[in-house]
């Protein structure tokens, strides 16, 4: 029965879509699984997300709230295992917890940035003409802006809070995404499948919809995963300078800096959820490098 | 001819590959001496890579090996860098396929010319110079002075391959190896280039190689011609006996020629008999 | 693209007119985009101060203004003014120098944005000088050696630079080099010992202390720069490494880097001497980006040291919700970045080899 499966997916001629949509997809799995890179990365990343389900689980039933004043910044211990900080929360769940801070970041920032991207470009490399240059010029504008700065005026302005550093972190992120579908764009649209659908009469947005914006996706994947290290430090840095999650809430990036008073005596406090934020953003880098390796091997 | 410049024997190019290794190059083996040796093969043939094999310049992952492999007696296969890099450029050299892409983009001709001279001859600037102007006008560059002072970019593909000449022969090299020298350039200029090629080999008494896929251009050219087919030799000529060759490649390579002395209604196309891999 | 005319060598160059204009062409085209690009960077910034929630009369009249002082207050700050009107009063403002008050300080923001400046430039100059001094050998060997040992151990590197955090390991730094180990001095740009000590001449104190001979001070003003410098040099020579390595990849597996071995050259000969000439431009471009982006990483490495510069003024009038002296900051090191990015672009396809045949 398996053998017929595989047989059936790795088939060098499919008889129906479906066939050759799976038989893509499971190819690049495959890819996947032999890349050590790709395949640590993506380790890490599960991990990541294990944790932020698992977290009530993992910690052990500790809450990453409950404030214990005679234990605070005590050594790990058999009891914490990560210490506690300053005011006696356990360490270890605070940052169990705080992966869900940084999950629920990387993903509304995706989920914002992915659509505005490909929109953006996928019109102006369809379209082309003034449409084009208007849209890329804005691009290239929001382009050259940096982003930190830029998400910390806004912050400042918006307040502190997780919506508005997304909202801040994406206004600077959307753009290299533009660029990125434009270019495929580009090179589809000229493509017969296209001009075949247009002489059948499908409107733009069918077309950019179903045929084009496939297309493009795993260059946005791959671009995405790479970007998500820098979101992830960018987030944790707005979180160190008090904008982003706000306290109690347990933040990486706002652990580090409460723990940066005392990070002579009690290095754990400040040490290992910088740590985590580490080794989440090594991670992403991996496994975008191992995607990149995959999808994309000549721009490696 | 006395004794051979090159011998080559039992000579092998692997490159391993992650399911299975690549056999460039099997079991060649060969003699040189001063005379012109033709090796005419397709795409794949391994005819480049012998070629790169002799001077030690076959990439890394490559591994070569040979039962003998030796210049003037020297063994290629074992010598030290240091013994390679003074063979290179100054008694073995060679001429690669598009002036394009083997001139180095950033740098003049006069000083790329000039550098074999000076990394060989250690000839100090003023004498380089006086070289490589010498050399301009040997590979019959019109304006030796000019050109000097021109970036690759600057030439035409033709001007491009007797500049690379002029800069693989200043050091007067006993032995070249010509890789596929006219086959970036334009027909017309083809035949000016091989001209240049041919009196220069001629008159300081080179040995050469010349390898093509270009049978008319070898045959005509070259005194021995060798058949490369999937790494190995298949057949060993002198190139007036072409039409008496055995192997049936060679046979069929010939037959596919187009002749304007014995027009033909349809050309004959090479049927691969899986057997010549074996 | 090249033509042949047959068996006459033609000069390809076009004529030197020509170039002239189009290299005048593409000034010109970027200077439009500079200035585009300030436009909306200063957009974003008018933009950003309006959402603000703190209402700028009242920061100016104080909460106990009557409605008279008030309404005089909003008119003589142009809110009644519709906000295309407005926003252009903005950008006047600043293109004279008026970035408003800051309300921290009480001095024009831009006076206070120059008195900060040199200490941020000092940090990314030494960080840089470290970037590029320890980054384009590191991405040269590791694409000379590429799939061996120095290869992973430099790309590991790199990577770690790409993913660790910058103010977490400017803690760790001080916590392990000058906490534990004592090798450099802590927070801060000198011992409060030595304040007041140097002749402010450039604002760069080792310039200004070796101005003045003062080699204690010099000292002691190296042992407090060379960790923060130190670890944003380190994020500066990840990404240079890495683009050299890419760079250097592409030249190696190129004809002419054959052709220079079989002239003679020994490996690394070929390596500096051949290559490593071609991919000149595009590093300097390289260069002057990451140099950009170290204005970036400062805000936060000052944060951690407490070093008096541009990103710790911006952080704490952030704190402070001075919104005057953050828009300031933001426009001045949102200017300096995207001038530096549009140069290097320019120059990028300026001296782009591959355009050089065209």
């Amino acid at each position: 029965m398996t053998d017929t499966l595989a047989s059936w997916l790795q088939s060098d001629a499919p008889t129906s879509r479906r066939q050759a949509v799976a038989g893509n997809a499971y190819r690049a799995v495959r890819s996947i699984l032999t890349n050590p890179t790709a395949m640590a990365g993506l380790l890490i990343v599960v991990l990541l997300i294990l944790m932020a389900i698992f977290a009530p689980l993992l910690s052990g039933g500790k809450s990453p709230l409950d404030q214990d004043l005679a234990m605070r910044l005590a050594a790990p211990s058999a009891a914490h295992w990560f210490g506690t900080d300053e005011l006696g929360r356990d360490i270890l769940a605070r940052t169990l917890y705080g992966a869900r801070v940084t999950l629920t970041i990387v993903l509304l920032v995706s989920v914002v940035v992915v659509p505005i991207g490909l929109a953006v470009g996928t019109i102006a490399g369809y379209r082309g003409g003034w449409i084009d240059a208007l849209l890329m010029r804005i691009t290239d504008i929001f382009l050259a802006f940096p982003r930190l700065i830029l998400a910390l005026a806004f912050a400042a302005a918006l307040g502190p809070g997780i919506e508005n550093a997304v909202i801040a972190i994406s206004l600077t992120a959307w753009p290299p995404y533009a660029r990125i579908a434009r270019s495929e764009t580009l090179t589809i649209a000229r493509s017969d499948f296209v001009q075949a659908a247009v002489l059948q009469g499908a409107s733009t947005w069918r077309i950019l919809f179903r045929h084009i914006v496939p297309l493009c996706l795993s260059s946005v994947i791959v671009r995405l995963t790479l970007d998500m290290a820098g979101i992830i430090l960018t987030a944790a840095g707005l979180g160190f300078l008090g904008l982003g999650a706000q306290p109690p809430t347990a933040e990486w990036g706002a652990m580090v800096s409460s723990g940066r008073d005392v990070i002579l005596d009690q290095w754990w406090v400040a040490t290992i959820p910088g740590l985590a934020i580490f080794i989440v953003s090594l991670g992403f880098n991996l496994l975008g490098d191992g995607l990149r390796d995959v999808f994309d091997p000549k721009s490696a | 001819m006395s004794e051979p410049l090159l011998v080559v024997d039992n000579l092998e190019v692997t490159f391993p590959g992650r399911t299975q290794a690549i056999r460039a190059v099997r079991n060649a083996s060969f003699t040189l001496g001063r005379e012109r040796l033709g090796i005419v093969g397709e795409s794949g043939s391994g005819k480049s890579t012998t070629g790169r094999a002799l001077l030690g310049l076959v990439p890394r992952p490559g591994i070569v090996t040979a039962k003998t492999m030796s210049y003037e007696g020297k063994d290629l296969l074992h010598c030290s860098e240091r013994d390679g890099q003074s063979l290179r450029g100054r008694r073995m050299s060679m001429v690669m396929q598009d002036p394009k892409y083997s001139l180095n983009p950033v740098k003049t001709v006069g000083r790329q010319i000039g550098e074999t001279c000076r990394l060989h001859l250690r000839t100090g600037r003023r004498e380089t110079e006086q070289r490589t102007l010498a050399m301009l006008e040997a590979v019959q560059i019109r304006d030796p002075e000019r050109v000097f002072h021109l970036f690759p970019h600057q030439l035409s593909g033709g001007m491009g391959q007797r500049v690379m000449i002029a800069m693989m022969l200043i050091a007067e090299p006993d032995l070249l190896i010509a890789d596929e020298p006219t086959s970036a350039l334009d027909v017309t200029v083809q035949n000016e280039v091989l001209r240049i090629l041919d009196d220069l080999v001629r008159d300081r008494g080179m040995g050469l190689i010349l390898i093509s896929h270009n049978l008319t251009v070898v045959s005509s050219f070259c005194d021995r011609v060798l058949i490369m087919y999937g790494g190995r030799i298949v057949e060993e000529c002198a190139a007036r006996d072409l039409q008496n060759a055995r192997h049936p490649y060679t046979r069929a390579l010939v037959a596919a020629t187009p002749s304007l002395d014995n027009p033909r209604a349809e050309l004959a196309t090479v049927i691969r008999d899986p057997e010549w891999l074996k | 693209m090249t033509f042949e005319a047959p068996s006459v060598e033609t000069m390809v160059r076009p004529a030197l007119g020509r170039r002239v204009a189009t290299i005048a062409q593409r000034i010109i085209s970027f200077l439009a985009t500079l200035a585009v690009t300030f436009v909306g960077l200063t957009a974003v910034t008018f933009f950003i101060s309006r959402l603000t929630k703190i209402d700028p009369v009242l920061s100016v009249v104080g909460d106990k203004a009557t409605k008279a002082a008030y309404d005089l207050a909003y008119h003589a700050l142009g809110l009644d003014q519709p906000l295309v009107v407005q926003y252009l009063i903005y950008l006047k403002r600043l293109l004279s120098g008026d970035f408003g008050m800051s309300v921290l300080t009480s001095q024009p923001v831009l006076s206070d944005l120059l008195r900060v400046f040199p200490a941020t430039l000092e940090l990314s100059t030494v960080a840089i000088i470290i970037g590029v001094a320890v980054g384009v050998p590191a991405g040269v060997v590791a694409a000379a050696r590429k799939g061996r040992w120095q290869d992973h151990v430099i790309r590991v590197v790199g990577l770690f630079g790409y993913s660790v955090p910058v103010f977490w390991l400017g803690l760790i730094g001080l916590f392990i080099l000058y906490g534990q180990l004592g090798w450099v001095a802590g927070t801060g740009r000198l011992d409060v010992f030595y304040d007041g000590e140097v002749t402010p001449r450039t604002g760069l104190m080792l310039v200004d202390a070796a101005l003045d001979g003062n080699w204690e001070i010099f000292s002691n003003a190296f042992s407090h720069l060379i960790l923060p410098a130190g670890i944003l040099g380190y994020f500066s020579l990840a990404y240079i490494a890495r683009m050299t390595r890419s760079f250097m990849i592409d030249q190696l597996g190129q004809e002419y880097v054959t052709a220079a071995r079989i002239k003679g050259n020994s490996f690394w000969r070929t390596v500096w001497r051949h290559a490593f000439p071609n991919i000149m431009v595009p590093l300097i471009t390289v260069i002057g980006l990451s140099y950009a982006s170290l204005l970036e990483g400062a805000v936060l490495t000052e944060t951690v040291f407490a070093w008096p510069g541009l990103g710790l003024y911006i952080t704490h009038a952030l704190f402070n919700s001075d919104m005057n002296a953050v828009l300031g900051g933001t426009v001045l090191v949102g200017s300096v970045f995207i001038t530096i990015n549009l140069v290097c672009d320019l120059l990028y396809k300026l001296f782009d080899p591959r355009l050089r045949s065209q």
